[in-house]
């Protein structure tokens, strides 16, 4: 493997060719597959869904790009179906959404890590331990709605506790936008990180507003309709951390490089041999569509690709447990808040975002209905009430 | 309780829209498909995943976290002890959702008031602990065994699928009493038979303590079944089907 990021021209868009036999492979197994490999189609299923859909709003903005963005985007949209349906069906609805917290709350705690700007690691770590209790209250409703453990599928690697309550989560709209970098002083990693961390939180809104009214319990559905709501605010408070300021172009070289980075991390972690194999496949055709668009770069914008992209290759996602990382963060900063585009101390809150909790929350709040006393013990609460 | 199903404005049929009906169906008639032999088409690609296809997952390898394997299992290795670990894992797994079950029947018939038709919601709730205790048989059967009672066996993953609709009739607030009651008797059948499996299986590997402890929860699943069908004759005989009355 090539150790720069861009060394390699990965395979030329036209050989980037499915039949449906392809794109529709046997899943991976719920119960034998490690929890990571759910994990990474779940996250590369939201990387490629954002490359769609980012895309498409280029296209409707670009009549020069449209073409461009046809070519490529006819091959991401084949890539994303082939990963999304490595998803076994043997899995819930309710089950899968254990798998998307598992990604937010591992994958969140790994760029949060590896950020190397101080205000943007402490939004990743604001976030996440809003997804932590997300995976909390889904699992108290696994248990107690179909009588399941969400640890069959968290495979002990991800705590089930409180985190910041969702009922505390829910914000005046201005209050979930947050400072951009600026992409002139930017290290590239930090530009990934955002892109990928989007692209994630975006799908699993996207998930939760799909499934949301599969459920005939009232509980379940009033639960997903609160989380999703958390979900957009996640999306916009990620999204706008993007420097806007970047050109449609650079953007859409981020957005190869982010596929780049984040294929790779699979590949490298990935102990499922069909998976690891997708992973490899996709990687060579994300570095197809890298330099595809970094000559679309240097002939439309006439600037030097490397102005934007990682000089080699960052330091790779850590697709593992993250317990003692998420607990210290769990103990220092719950109690934050935010005001404005500042995460502060709970008294500094914004009193517009505490007035808008108190609205949306006024009839009730199914997260704290569904967890009223949980406590996550192996095998479901029920081995508790046992005599 | 509530009044029978009534009549009113489902458009589903053919009936509820003669016009269009009679419009739609000329059209198809006189339609020509794309492909032929559609049968065998949809049998050729289910044939060529079945060939291929690997099972769904396997049983843990045993142990506890403390380490070590079970001496009981070695000493039934002669006897295949996988099929009994997986079939028991499937029942922990029905009794443990069977109780979440009742949990969420009695919570509706709590509010149709069903003590009033003969129901009684005591009974229920009831049936709900015997789900509950009967989970903890299987439980410590399990353990007794050295299997890990907390994995999700590949039986019981399918019988999660399987039963998934259950649950959504059951905790839906539209539907009655007795469309819930018909769901549960789909769930109290399969119980039925899966406690007479275990109990024979026990049986024949010389379980004798498991078996015993299994008739006990045999016994009270008959009184489930036959409860369920006794009602669900009354609720049809009397056509009181419970359909939850919307507030004035």
């Amino acid at each position: 493997m090539a150790s720069k990021f861009i060394e390699s021209r990965g395979q030329s868009l036209e050989k980037q060719q499915f039949t449906w036999r392809e794109i529709v492979q046997q899943p991976f197994s719920k119960l034998n597959d490690d929890a990571f490999s759910r994990v990474r189609s779940i996250l590369m299923n939201g990387i490629e869904f954002e490359s769609v859909m980012f895309q498409h709003m280029l296209a409707r903005a670009s009549h020069d790009l449209r073409p461009h963005l046809a070519r490529v985007r006819q091959i991401e949209q084949h890539q994303q179906k082939a990963i999304n349906w490595m998803l076994p069906p043997d899995q819930s609805p309710l089950e899968t959404t254990i798998g998307y917290e598992q990604v937010a709350v591992e994958v969140t705690a790994s760029i949060a890590q590896n950020e190397p700007d101080p205000y943007l690691a402490q939004v990743y770590r604001f976030g996440l331990l809003e997804d932590f209790d997300h995976l909390y209250r889904y699992s108290a409703l696994l248990d107690r709605l179909e009588g399941k453990d969400a640890n069959n599928l968290l495979q002990s690697y991800t705590d089930i506790l409180p985190g910041r309550p969702t009922i505390e989560e829910h914000r005046s709209a201005l209050d979930n936008l947050r400072r951009p970098y600026d992409r002139r002083k930017a290290d590239p990693i930090s530009k990934l990180n955002v892109c990928l961390i989007t692209a994630a939180e975006q799908q699993t809104e996207n998930y939760y507003l799909n499934v949301g009214p599969l459920f005939s319990d009232p509980v379940a559905r009033q639960l997903y309709a609160e989380i999703a709501s958390i979900e957009e605010q996640h999306v916009t408070q990620y999204e706008s951390l993007m420097d806007p300021d970047e050109t449609v172009l650079e953007k859409w070289l981020l957005h190869e490089a982010t596929e780049v980075y984040t294929y790779r991390s699979c590949l490298e972690s990935e102990s499922d041999p069909r998976l690891k194999k997708l992973w490899d496949r996709f990687h060579d055709y994300e570095l197809g569509h890298l330099h595809y668009v970094m000559e679309l770069f240097k002939s439309i914008e006439n600037r030097d690709p490397a102005e934007v992209l990682p000089e080699k290759l960052p330091k790779l996602l850590n697709f593992g447990n993250h317990r003692s990382y998420v607990r210290s963060v769990l103990d220092a900063e719950a109690d934050l808040r935010t005001n404005g585009m500042d995460i502060v101390k709970r008294e500094d809150e914004n009193p517009e975002s505490i007035a808008y909790r108190n609205q949306v929350n006024r009839e009730g709040s199914p997260s704290q209905a569904v967890a009223a006393g949980y406590r996550w013990i192996p095998g479901t609460e029920l081995n508790q009430k046992i005599a | 309780m509530k009044k029978t199903t009534e009549m009113g404005l489902n458009r589903t049929g053919v009936d509820a829209s003669p016009i269009d009906s009679k419009d739609i169906i000329g059209a198809a008639l006189n339609s020509t498909p794309t492909s032929l032999d559609g049968d065998e088409e949809i049998a050729k690609i289910r044939a060529s995943y079945l060939r291929e296809a690997k099972p769904i997952g396997t049983l843990p390898i045993p142990g506890t976290i403390k380490g070590g394997v079970s001496t009981l299992l070695e000493k039934l290795a002669g006897n295949r002890p996988e099929l009994l670990i997986d079939k028991l894992g499937e029942r922990l797994a029905f009794e443990r959702t069977g109780t979440r079950l009742y949990e969420a029947l009695v919570q509706k018939c709590r509010v149709l008031d069903t003590d009033q038709a003969g129901i009684p919601v005591a009974t229920l709730e009831r049936f709900r602990d015997q789900e509950l205790r009967h989970f903890g048989l299987v439980r410590d059967a399990l353990m007794s065994l050295g299997a890990d009672p907390t994995a999700q066996t590949p039986a019981a993953d399918a019988a999660a699928v399987a039963s998934s609709g259950i649950l959504k009739v059951v905790s839906d607030p539209r539907t009655s009493v007795m469309q819930s009651f018909e769901a549960i008797l789909i769930a109290e059948l399969a119980d039925h038979e899966g406690w007479d499996v275990l109990i024979r299986v026990a049986e024949e590997m010389k379980l004798n303590e498991i078996a015993a402890s299994f008739r006990g929860a045999y016994d009270e699943e008959k009184v489930h079944l036959e409860s369920i069908r006794s009602w669900l004759s009354y609720l049809m005989l009397t056509k009181r089907t419970a359909v939850k009355e919307s507030a004035a």
